[in-house]
């Protein structure tokens, strides 16, 4: 089965720039009477299942400084691990969550949060075990193309340890900067840093 | 790695073709872009994945940016405009169903925004959002205005060309999409540090809209036809050998 070529180029991405809350939180930015709602603003109900956490954090640019027009988006499993996507095949993700997150940064400070569930985790249909982890796209003025990259969860020392993504990370002192941290009572904290000593590792998926 | 996750594999991006972090010529890229490389691997459920959006969700105005935000029999002021098109993946094949999300500055070139200071007045009926699905073949279509130029602090006499910023979404999240679509024969276009980050002359061009006088609303509103292309899967000859025969 020799792979084909593509017949077409994928679409060149450019910035979303500093007005994105214009088209993807339009209330939070003060437009009103258009959506009932902003997509992506509340992920979880009172009927949503399992553990109740919250993920916080702040972009940081090249200089330190907070990114106060950064737009997150969030994709997880439910808390059995599953995804509520049509491409699951092992089960039936949970009907009162939809795993989808959009969070713009605070105006003033870059300060995001999200309220979610911990996600699950289940073993692939080969056999491979993912730890739980959030997959985080971030876009921005001066982003030209959205960055890609995986929250996991500090705590969860033995999956992690046997997580295929993470345990082929070659630079084994830029893992943690994958890992969420806890600050108790279902609270993590989640920094993501574009440049500098601390820079996040970023994926190319 | 099992035949199933090879299946349903995505197409690793085309860096070449896309834009790079780091384009100098737009300076917020500067600081705002990643020095390492970036870690590769073959896309897993969590990128094949994607979250799925009801098309309950859509009210009947809001891919009606001439109406949506404007008061009771009013409509927004500047050129009428009407823009479609088809969303296909990158083997060819129709993405039905996908949430498009769309934004702009209003005909004088002004978004309605906290952090926007162009002396451009308001259109106190143009909100600036809307969106849409497209429907089984992949098409797509929205009625607006068209947007102006405006300056930005780039350099000392920085314009942007009119654009529209688009928001796709493809049933993976590895699909995941932001771009702007230009309008044919606009002169900004080739001045635009953040248009040509792109690196090839065709990448360009196929942001650019084409005037559609086909689609045109006569004594109504200009067509203009926008195809945009999602990552597609990994295609083997095997797979494509009944399109052959």
């Amino acid at each position: 089965m020799a792979k084909l070529p593509p017949e077409l180029h994928e679409s060149p991405s450019q910035t979303a720039g500093p007005y994105v809350h214009i088209g993807l939180t339009p209330i939070f930015s003060g437009i009103d009477g258009v959506f009932e709602e902003d997509p992506g603003s509340r992920m979880i109900n009172a009927d949503t299942l399992g553990q109740r956490i919250s993920v916080s954090g702040c972009v940081y640019d090249g200089n330190e400084a907070p990114l106060a027009d950064a737009l997150i988006e969030i994709w997880q499993a439910d808390a059995a691990g599953l995804y509520p996507s049509p491409r699951e095949d092992r089960g039936s993700a949970d009907p009162n969550f939809g795993g989808w997150g959009r969070c713009p940064a605070d105006l003033a400070t870059g300060e995001f949060r999200f309220d979610t569930i911990k996600p699950g985790s289940l073993a692939d249909t080969d056999g491979s075990r993912a730890a739980p982890h959030i997959t985080v796209w971030i876009v921005a003025r001066g982003i030209n193309i959205g960055l890609h990259t995986r929250l996991y969860f500090g705590d969860e020392t033995e999956a992690n340890a046997a997580d295929p993504i993470l345990s082929s990370i070659v630079a084994r002192e830029r893992i943690d900067t994958l890992m969420a941290r806890s600050e108790g009572e279902g609270r993590y904290r989640f920094d993501i840093h574009l440049q500098g000593p601390h820079e996040t590792i970023f994926f190319d998926i | 790695m099992s035949s199933e996750t090879d299946q349903h594999a995505y197409l690793p991006r085309d860096r070449d073709w896309q834009p790079p972090a780091l384009a100098p010529a737009y300076k917020t890229s500067v600081a705002r872009s990643p020095r390492q490389a970036l870690l590769a691997f073959p896309t897993t459920l969590s990128e094949e994945s994607g979250p799925v959006f009801g098309h309950s969700m859509l009210g009947p105005r809001d891919h009606d940016l001439l109406h949506n935000f404007a008061g009771d029999g009013a409509s927004a002021i500047g050129p009428r405009i009407v823009v479609h098109g088809q969303l296909r993946d990158q083997s060819g094949r129709a993405v039905p169903d996908a949430l498009i999300e769309v934004w702009q500055a209003n005909a004088g070139g002004r978004y309605r925004h906290h952090n926007e200071t162009y002396i451009a007045p308001l259109d106190p009926n143009f909100g600036g959002c809307g969106r849409c699905f497209t429907d089984a073949n992949g098409h797509y279509e929205f009625y607006s205005v068209h947007p102006g130029a405006y300056p930005w602090p780039n350099g000392p006499n920085s314009w942007r060309p009119a654009h529209i910023h688009f928001s796709v979404f493809g049933p993976a999240f590895a699909q995941r999409l932001i771009t702007q679509m230009y309008f044919e024969g606009d002169p900004l276009i080739w001045k635009c540090p953040i248009v040509t980050a792109i690196p090839t002359r065709q990448g360009v061009d196929s942001l650019i809209a084409k005037l559609d006088l086909d689609a045109t609303l006569p004594m109504d509103s200009l067509g203009y036809r926008f195809d945009i292309v999602l990552r597609g899967q990994q295609q083997t000859s095997f797979e494509n050998r009944s399109e052959g025969l």
